[in-house]
């Protein structure tokens, strides 16, 4: 076998090879200098830093909604009336855009705390001060393009794909729960 | 200063001993002084240039805003208030660069529109369309993101909606959208990486142009007529277009300065005076008014398509494709007549697209309420019929007027085939 531009059965040189090498050691070399840079654009670590809020629960009257920060983010924490925990619980889960139960998005039912940030584009829904319209199904109205929300933060009506979510919350006490 | 001198050679010694080591004097001689324009070319024909001055106005108005400014949450909104207030000249410089974004997209569109009616996009000139419609989205990104600069409502909540469309991509949606926003919502990672941005594209739209320049004077200028032309019917750009390019100029510095010094605000929103706050969202969110008919395509689709695509991919989807199915315009279009003076129902066809443009713009800038929604998604519709259906068939079935061998024919009396004209 000559040491140069030898002729396999398919017609491939040495030089292909060499070729095939280079071009793939470049493209990696060019990944490993991109990705640095591409992956330098996510979060950074104070921004990743897991960020909590307590929310003193006392003062929220049945009926009642409020407003937290949480993440840079409103998130929902409202006291519901039984009336509004029936409407929640009596809707057929089938006839919903993104099914889900009431039961799986509450802790205890009075409480229902979800992200204030509508699935849709991002806008923070109106219905948490009782001068606000609150749409058809008593929860939340995005006045951005309509959607509309029930009791529970359910998707019912509207360009908004799926339910208010329900950040990660646990209960302290009675009257307090930690967010995040 | 070599344009007196100039002519074959240049006269000046020093031009001519640089010029033999950097052709950039006789580059620029050929390509802006002697270029050979169709004589024909009408006030329709000034938007190209204009576009570019107005570009490079743009990026003056912009570097000296610069040096002024600060990227930060808490010191942005501060800061532009300091340019309005404090800065000498402050006010000239951010009303010209505010109202100079809305006059370089009348100034595109127009000049767009003028391609469609007159076909410009047809062969050759496929890649030079192509090219332009690549500025308009360069263009479209850069005034986004410079209107997040200033940290009002409008500008948060802008930013907010504009980013949020990407969390309807299938799967990765969350993903591309916390790496855009550098966090978990639209915060100061955001706003720094948005001024990086907004400086660094208006230079690439700069090189985007140069090649557009560049692929427009490999086969020269449409015409109104839009038939192939020979160089008898050629006048160099200069004196004949510098010329007239300065006269429309002028006519536009009239417009763009009665904005500028008695109405600067008019083309803005009231919200945008109100320090950015993420836990209100302002009760009507409307882009400039120059994205009201693509806002107005977004939110057209409300309903499942097919009941694979959520309406609110759906919306991203047609919203993009509004621009994609631009690129693909000189393939739908069947017609191998380039100018609507020879085809007599696209003649009026294109001003049918125009005022559906229009509508779009209207449905826009309005809350999606009572019959609005209706006519926006209709209007959406007949958006894409007009490119997808209305312009390969009319190519096929309609008959255009005859063509005339030159550009002079039109003007001599119509006196049919029968006189012998040598062909040129």
């Amino acid at each position: 076998m000559a040491d140069t531009g030898t002729l396999t059965a398919d017609g491939e040189t040495r030089r292909d090879f060499l070729g095939i090498v280079a071009w793939s050691g470049l493209g990696i070399g060019a990944a490993a200098v991109v990705w640095p840079l591409v992956y330098s654009m996510n979060p950074s670590a104070d921004v990743l830093a897991l960020s909590t809020t307590t929310v003193d629960l006392s003062g929220i009257e049945e009926g009642m909604a409020i407003t937290v920060m949480w993440r840079g983010s409103p998130v929902f924490v409202r006291h519901r009336t039984t009336a509004e925990i029936d409407e929640a619980e009596d809707v057929d889960i089938d006839t919903l855009r993104d099914p889900e139960a009431d039961s799986a998005r509450v802790t205890k039912p009075e409480w229902l705390v979800v992200s204030g940030v509508c699935t849709h584009l991002g806008c923070v829904p109106l219905g948490n001060k009782p001068t606000e319209p609150r749409g058809e199904y008593g929860g939340w109205f995005c006045p951005c393009h309509g959607s509309v929300f029930d009791t529970s933060g359910r998707i019912r009506q509207g360009p908004a794909p799926t339910n208010l979510p329900v950040p990660p919350y646990a209960f302290e006490s009675d009257t307090s729960i930690l967010i995040g | 200063m070599s344009t007196e001198t100039a002519k074959p050679v240049f006269k000046n010694g020093i031009a001519r001993w640089i010029d033999d080591r950097l052709p950039l004097l006789s580059w620029a001689q050929a390509e802006f002084v002697d270029y050979p324009a169709p004589k024909n070319l009408n006030y329709w024909w000034n938007f190209g240039s204009l576009a570019g001055i107005v570009l490079v106005l743009q990026i003056l108005t912009g570097l000296f805003l610069t040096m002024h400014y600060t990227p930060h949450t808490d010191m942005a909104f501060a800061s532009v208030e300091h340019i309005m207030r404090d800065v000498n000249f402050g006010w000239l410089l951010r009303y010209a660069h505010a109202n100079g974004a809305s006059m370089f997209f009348i100034v595109v569109y127009i000049h767009m529109f003028r391609g469609l009616y007159y076909g410009s996009y047809k062969a050759p000139r496929e890649l030079l369309w192509m090219l332009g419609v690549v500025i308009l989205l360069l263009m479209m990104a850069t005034a986004f993101m410079g209107y997040v600069l200033p940290w009002g409502q409008m500008s948060f909540w802008g930013a907010k909606v504009i980013t949020n469309l990407f969390s309807a991509v299938p799967i990765f949606g969350e993903t591309i959208v916390t790496w855009l926003w550098g966090g978990f919502t639209v915060d100061n990672p955001t706003l720094n990486r948005f001024f990086a941005l907004h400086y660094l594209l208006p230079f690439v739209i700069f090189a985007v142009v140069f090649l557009h320049i560049l692929a427009l004077h490999q086969f020269g200028s449409n015409n109104p007529v839009g038939i192939d032309i020979t160089k008898k019917d050629k006048i160099p750009f200069h004196p004949y277009y510098t010329i007239k390019d300065a006269f429309g100029l002028c006519v536009f510095f009239m417009v763009y300065g009665a904005f500028v010094f008695f109405a600067p605000n008019v083309l803005g929103h009231a919200d945008n005076y109100i320090p950015a706050n993420p836990l209100v969202t302002p009760a009507h969110i409307v882009p400039e008014w120059y994205f009201l008919p693509f806002y107005a395509i977004l939110r057209a689709i409300t309903f499942d398509i097919f009941w694979i695509i959520p309406a609110k991919l759906g919306g991203v989807i047609a919203m993009f494709g509004a621009i994609a199915v631009l690129f693909v315009l000189p393939w739908l279009d069947t017609s191998r007549v380039r100018s609507a003076r020879f085809r007599p129902i696209y003649k009026w066809l294109f001003w049918v697209f125009l005022a559906d443009c229009v509508v779009l713009g209207y449905v826009g800038a309005n809350p999606p309420e009572g019959w609005l929604p209706t006519i926006g998604l209709l209007a959406t519709i007949y958006y894409f019929a007009h490119f997808l259906i209305i312009m390969p068939l009319l190519g096929k079935l309609e008959r255009p007027l005859p063509l005339p061998d030159s550009i002079n024919k039109p003007v001599l009396p119509a006196s049919g085939a029968a006189t012998a004209q040598p062909a040129e």
